[in-house]
This record gives C-alpha cells, structure tokens and sequence, in this order.
C-alpha cells in the first residue's frame, strides 16, 4: 500500500493544513468536493457498497443454487452475469466476492495507516535510539516485496480464517507511510504548541495521541482511503494464485481464479467480475486522490 | 561522497544478511519438507525420507540454528545454496531463471520508463487540460486494475483475434514454443511473438506509474524560482522548460528507475505466473508449493542481493545527479 508516493508528500513545515483549527478542516472537505472526481468516487464507492450488500436481497438467484435449465448460461433472462458450468448465478456470487473484497479493504487499510501512524509518530517523536530502531526495521521489510513475504507465510493463515489474511496484509503494508509520518512528526516536535505541552510536562505517548496524530490525521486520511484500494488488489493478487482466501470464503480475486481458465471461450465470466473489482479500486482512489490534492499543497489543485 | 555511499553501502550489507538469515529461518518453519513424502503408495520407508531430508540438509530431526548454521557454512565456503528437491542446483536453477526474467522483463521496463516519462511532462505542460485529463484518468484506471486481470483480459483478447483472422499472430504460453524447429529467424520469431502479450501488458503499467511520478515531479519543478528566471532571461517557455524544467524533473525518476530496474528481476512475479514464464518470481512460487526450503530461501538472498544493488545505484545516482545531495 505505497500509496503515498513519496515525490508529493514532501509537506512543508509551514503547511497550513498541518496546524489548521476546526474551520480549516471543513474548508479541506469543501476543497475535496470542489474535485469532480471526488464526487464520481464518493458517490460510486457509496453505490457499489450499498449494490454489495443489499443487492443480494433483490436478486432473483442465490450464489450457491444450481438452475438446471441453465448450465454454462450467457448472460441474459434472470441470469445477468450468466451462470458457471453446474447451473450457479455468476451475479449472486460476484456480489458475496465483492462484499468480502470490500470488507477486506475496508478493514486492512485503514489498519495499516493505523499502524504506520503510530509507528512514525513514536519515531519521528522520541528520536534517538528508537527512531534508529524503527527506521532499520521499516528497511528489513522492504528489502524482501511484501507479495513475497505473504506467500511465504500463506501455509500459515491458510488454516486460520481470513481474518488473519487481513491483518497480515495491514502487517506487511504500512511500511512507507510510516516515514512519511515520522518526517513530519520530526518538524512537529519542535513547533511551539508542542513545545509548551512538553514543558507543561504533559506526558509523551498523551502529546503524540493529541497534537501530534491530528496534526497528520490529513495525511493518515489520505492513506487510508488510498489503502482500501491497495488491499483490494493485493488480496485478489494473492486469492488469485491460491495464496490468499480460502474456500468456503469467496472473495472477487478466488472467484477470478476459478473463472480464469473458462474466460478465453465464456469471456463474461471473467470479465463482469472483473469489471467490477476495477470499478471498486477505481473509485476509492479517485477519492483519495481527491483528498490528496486538497490536503498536500505541494500537489495538484493548491500549486500556483 | 564517497564515505556517504560507503555508510549506506554497508548498511544494505547489514540489511541484506539479516534478511537472509529471518528468510531461511522463516520459510524453514512455514514449509513442510516431508509432505511431499506422505500419503504416497507404496509407502516410502521413514529411513529414507530422513536419508533424502538429511542430505538436502533441511530434516525436521536437525535443530533449526545447526541447519542455518549449514546452510551458511556452506554458502561461504562452496558457494553454493545446496540442492533442490527435483535435485538440481539451487545456483544453477537461479542463473537460468534470471536470465528468462530479464529477457522477458527488459523491453517492457524500458519502453514503459521513456513512454511513461514523456506523457507525464506531457500532462504537467498542459496541466488541466484534455491530454492531462484523458492521460490522467487513464492511468487511474490502470493501477485500479490487478495485474492478472490485465493478463487474461489481453489473453482473451489475442485468442479472439486468433480466431478471427484464423491464423497463430498471437502465441502467449510461456517463453518459446517448445520443439519448434527452423532456422535462427524462426526460433527468433517465435520468441518474438511469445513476448508481445507480456511487454504489453509490463509496458501499460510501467506507463501509467511512471507517468503519475513524472507529471508530480515536472509540476514541483515547474513552480520553481529558477524557471522564472530562465523565462526573465529571455527563454521561451519551451526552452526554458526543457533546459531547466525537464532536467530537474528527471533527477528523482532516474533513481526510482534504478530502483525498480534492480528489482526488475523479482518484480513481476504476477506476470510471469499469468503468462507461464519460467523466472524468478515463479519459481519462489513453485518452491514454495513444492515445500523446497533449499529453493526458496535461495530465491530470497537473490531478491535482498538485487535490493542490495539497486539501493546503492539509487544512492549513487542521487549523489551524481543532484548537487544539493552532495554533503
């Protein structure tokens, strides 16, 4: 989840947004949705999440039934995505793999952030040993591709639920926003209203909760809604290959997996599903980009 | 300079040891090395099982820090990464891998990184308007797309047009046609024809990156001071853009090139797997399905190697190209 490549985020320590009292921030979301593209994506994630989950309920076939007057049907009739070689509604199943895909999302990049948040503020803040520490393991972990590093793990959480997928992708994805916090988090130490804190012998971990977390809540924000995006990919890559949800769980990347070999003769199969997972991704990341350009004035909108 | 690199030299040094090492210990605890022995009929006697285990140095019996301790004694001292379970050579199987991944990964990386950079100055000059527009949300929809998804789409794609013009344009298993005889031309041809699919497919993603980090560093370097200047001096603004404009822009993209291009090698493990290429990131994949420690632990010194490399590149470029780094 590299989302936040790091050639735009170099905020300045003057960056208004970084101190901006509540008004300010209402004035970023005013900003967000000045975006066209803020408002495609707002409104399609809404769309498709409110599809995944309520969907089911209208549709005229459930994802595990077999229609048998119907094997291996184009789509058409009650059948809108058509139906797989024993008679199921590719439809149904798509919306139980995209609900999953979405939770998935919805839970490891948020998480991600969560940790990279944490982890940079508490190195940017307290320096020294641990900044050493924690900047030397960030590097360890990227040495090695994080695709890699679950696969190898996969014989693990391949017994346990895919709970445990989702928070081994968080684990292997905070990586590089982590030192986007802690450079920031290192220009924020020395600012007068932590300053003061500190004199006033408030304690650390409280000052980082309060002044320091907020302060980059923009671009924790920004990252999480980039993440969801990046998890969605990152699971279907690994569901593809057999490394990642496990049946009886369907996410869109295992239903992929299993209507990859029938896409070239029934291309439908493959690519309503897959269209679908594009239009997910798709939308969270014009919003997050959305988000980007109103909260990073090195990027985009804010540049004169 | 030179002592800035050296520190950042051995500490990728340092780095690359200790992922090894948590590698090795790592895919020797998640990995089952007899299981490929049970379940067999007839039943293959325990003696032997410990017998092959022993001697590829990976059996269970054997504490986990003395087969480590093993592993990289023998390493050191031979060179070598041990055998595999198909009872190759781990350091042969490496080199022939390899080089199937640099043929199939070189063209595209390249093409992706000129094209990619061109269309994001492209977009940064006429900011807002249709190119950047149309560019832009192009490139959004390729990174929302999964790389294996691209794959069988432009899989099923070729297979249309195969059928429709009814001939062979489009030949997408794997590197070359096996048994196929002919001339130098022919074979040439044919490997030709099997790299289309997946430099296509490596190029439009190499574009769509390259092009969002290309239009953010041109923009970044097209608010700068010295552009003003230049523009005072008399240059016009074409001029001005690409003496002093794209230039700069370059500096970041050339050690982002050198990064990936060190990476290149593992990197696109997903498309090799889709369009059944033999390389590296495939075989970390099959090692790992097949239980072999040996191969897959050799798989992960050869990545943190090539990170190793590459950083030190990216570093050094830095230092070369951009006199503010120079300390």
């Amino acid at each position: 989840m590299s989302s936040i490549d790091p050639t735009t985020t170099t905020i300045e320590t003057e960056a208004d947004s970084a101190s901006a009292p509540p008004d300010v921030r209402h004035g970023v979301l005013r900003r967000t949705f000045r975006a066209k593209r803020a408002w495609i994506g707002a409104i399609a994630l809404a769309l498709i999440t409110l599809w995944a989950f309520v969907g089911p309920l209208l549709a005229p076939y459930n994802a595990t039934d077999s229609d048998v007057l119907a094997f291996g049907a184009a789509p058409g009739g009650g059948h809108w995505f058509g139906t797989n070689d024993i008679g199921q509604d590719v439809y149904a199943q798509t919306l139980v793999g995209l609900q999953k895909s979405i939770i998935i999302g919805l839970i490891a990049g948020p998480l991600a952030t969560l940790i990279a948040g944490f982890v940079g503020a508490i190195a940017g803040y307290f320096g020294g040993v641990a900044d050493r520490v924690i900047v030397w393991v960030i590097d360890l972990l990227l040495v090695i591709p994080s695709f890699f590093i679950l696969v190898l793990v996969s014989p693990i959480f391949k017994q346990l639920s895919w709970v445990a997928l989702v928070v081994l992708i968080s684990v292997f994805s905070w990586m590089i926003m982590a030192r986007v916090v802690r450079g920031q988090t290192m220009s924020l130490r020395e600012r007068d209203f932590v300053k003061a804190a500190r004199y006033m012998g408030v304690k650390p971990l409280t000052i980082i909760r309060r002044h320091i977390i907020p302060n980059v809540a923009s671009l924790l924000i920004i990252d999480a809604t980039l993440g969801v995006g990046a998890a969605i990919i990152f699971e279907s890559t690994l569901s593809y290959f057999g490394f990642g949800i496990q049946v009886p769980d369907v996410s869109l990347g295992s239903l992929l997996a299993s209507y990859s070999n029938a896409a070239v003769t029934r291309p439908w199969l493959f690519a309503l599903p897959a269209a679908t997972l594009i239009a997910t991704v798709l939308a969270t990341s014009l919003l997050g980009d959305a988000f980007r350009d109103a909260i990073d004035p090195t990027s985009g909108a804010n540049r004169d | 300079m030179a002592g800035f690199l050296l520190k950042r030299l051995l500490n990728y040094l340092a780095l690359t040891s200790v992922a090894t090492v948590l590698g090795y210990l790592l895919v020797s605890s998640t990995l089952d090395p007899i299981a490929r022995f049970l379940g067999r009929n007839p039943p293959i006697p325990q003696a032997s099982i410990d017998t092959t285990l022993s001697r590829l140095g990976v059996n269970p019996d054997t504490p986990l820090l003395a087969r480590l301790g093993n592993w990289i004694v023998n390493l050191v001292t031979t060179g070598s990464l041990g055998t595999s379970t198909r009872g190759t050579e781990v350091t042969a199987d490496i080199f022939a891998r390899s080089g199937t991944s640099l043929r199939l990964l070189i063209i595209g990386t390249i093409l992706g990184a000129i094209i990619g950079i061109a269309i994001g100055v492209w977009g940064a000059v006429r900011q807002y308007k249709a190119p950047d527009q149309i560019t832009t949300y192009a490139s959004f929809v390729v990174l929302a797309t999964p790389v294996f998804v691209l794959a069988v789409l432009l899989m099923i794609t070729a297979t249309a047009i195969n059928r429709t013009t009814d001939s062979q344009i489009f030949n997408f298993t794997g590197e070359y046609t096996p048994g196929l005889s002919g001339g130098f031309f022919t074979l040439l041809g044919d490997r030709i024809v099997h790299l289309l699919l997946p430099t296509i497919s490596l190029t439009v993603f190499a574009v769509a990156s390259y092009s969002r980090y290309q239009r953010s560093a041109m923009l970044d370097v097209m608010s700068a001071d010295y552009i003003r200047t230049a523009r005072s001096k008399g240059r016009t603004r074409g001029s001005a853009m690409i003496r002093h404009g794209v230039r700069v822009a370059l500096i970041p993209m050339s050690t982002f090139f050198a990064y990936s291009f060190g990476l290149v090698l593992t990197g696109a493990s997903v498309t090799e797997l889709a369009f059944s290429w033999h390389g590296m990131g495939e075989y970390l994949i099959t090692s790992i399905r097949n239980n072999d420690i040996n191969a897959a632990a050799g798989t992960i010194l050869f990545t943190s190697i090539l990170v190793l490399i590459s950083g030190t590149l990216a570093d050094f470029l830095y230092a070369a190209l951009d006199p503010r780094v120079r300390v």
